[in-house]
């Protein structure tokens, strides 16, 4: 197969997969969230977020569905670890939806840090004023957290 | 030893350390103290269920006998699982169940990181992927005991209770034989300063309890296999 060829299928493939949602933030889609990793060849490589995740499951038949529609049912699912995912994976634009959707997005570039404590801005009134309830939440990704201003309580997305 | 048998016996170790104690964790749902380390028990029992899919899926893979993690977690008696007395030990109260954690996602997480830097690809990609979520554990455990240590004289009696029950399954980690002698100094580093940040001192040095790498666990593993495999006992083949 000619290069041109390959390029138009893993772009193909990207734009079908961006129409479709994480089931647990279903704000984002799983190319914003960095789950969709690499098309080779007939093959789909895709990583899960944390090794525990019951979503992974759930992603990955969401994925075969919109494949299926659109005709790719030829196409292969190849679940890697290596490299592990991180938080820097999420879109720009994925960041936007998360802040839009009331959670507070990772900062780029801080997974490596992910344990230090950094000030985390309120989704709602962009306050810096806020503290961490708690460090796991509803979903293994998330943290809970207050606003000290306006006295909401938010999901933070873990730096990972 | 054959290298394929030394890699089937780590995976077997790794996956059955973090299934067991996944397990143990599990049976605080609904029963913490309070919502949020309710939640927090529940996510730290699954990552380490996930880790033990995948570690249980590799050795599975290796020992090329067509069984996967779920044929290896639930069609296996207590004699073949090869995890650290450490995990199976009863949860007990709050302080007993932070205390267990305390001393083995510690442990976990430098033999993690010393795993993701393997050779061997398979194994050092589960290893890359759970050090990030074990330092959450850690964290999570060490923040316990400074609280519960430095806290009301009855959180503190029970922190120390806690301590004295685990401690003497720590030697076992560490065994020359069969553990990991060489991560012993950063371990107790580790250790020490947290328990002078909660105001505790060291439990007694106790006689090592060893066994569970060679499948000679406690009373307890057979009790929570017997909760674990039931359905797979009771409907063999069972799906969802």
């Amino acid at each position: 197969m000619s290069a041109i060829a390959e390029l138009s299928l893993k772009d193909r493939i990207f734009e079908i997969l961006s129409q479709v949602p994480d089931p647990e933030i279903p704000c984002i889609s799983v190319v914003d969230l960095g789950i969709v990793r690499d098309v080779r060849g007939q093959t789909l490589v895709i990583t899960p977020t944390y090794t525990g995740c019951p979503a992974t499951i759930a992603i990955e038949h969401d994925i075969r569905a919109a494949l299926t529609r659109a005709g790719l049912s030829h196409i292969k699912i190849e679940t890697t670890l290596s490299p592990p995912w991180t938080t820097d994976w999420i879109s720009d634009e994925g960041r936007a939806k998360l802040r839009d959707y009331g959670i507070a997005p990772p900062k780029k570039g801080a997974a490596k840090h992910s344990l230090r404590e950094t000030p985390t801005e309120c989704p709602r009134c962009g306050s810096l004023h806020t503290e961490e309830i708690s460090r796991f939440g509803s979903t293994p990704c998330k943290a809970l957290h207050r606003c000290l201003d306006c006295r909401e309580p938010f999901d933070r997305f873990k730096c990972h | 030893m054959a290298e394929e048998n030394i890699l089937l016996h780590h995976a077997l170790r790794l996956g059955d350390d973090a299934l067991i104690l996944g397990q143990r964790l599990s049976e605080w749902c609904g029963h913490a103290p309070m919502l949020e380390v309710d939640l927090a028990l529940a996510n730290i029992g699954l990552d380490l269920l996930g880790q033990a899919t995948h570690f249980l899926n590799l050795a599975g893979e290796i020992d090329g006998k067509d069984r996967n993690a779920d044929a290896l977690a639930f069609h296996r008696d207590v004699l073949d699982f090869r995890n650290c007395l450490l995990v199976e030990q009863p949860n007990g109260d709050f302080a007993q169940t932070i205390a267990r954690q305390f001393l083995f996602s510690n442990w976990q997480e430098l033999l993690m990181r010393e795993i993701a830097a393997a050779p061997e690809p398979r194994l050092s990609a589960i290893g890359a992927k759970a050090v990030k979520e074990i330092a959450y554990h850690a964290k999570f455990a060490s923040e316990w005991v400074v609280r519960l240590g430095d806290g009301t004289e009855e959180s503190r009696t029970r922190m120390i209770a806690g301590l004295d029950w685990m401690w003497r399954f720590v030697d076992e980690l560490f065994d020359p034989k069969d553990g990991t002698p060489s991560l012993r100094p950063e371990w107790d580093g580790r250790i020490a300063r947290t328990m002078a940040e909660a105001n505790l001192e060291m439990p007694k040095p106790r006689r090592g309890a060893v066994g569970g790498r060679a499948g000679h666990h406690s009373e307890h593993l057979g009790h929570l296999l017997t909760e674990m495999q039931f359905l797979q006992r009771a409907y063999p083949g069972a799906k969802w």
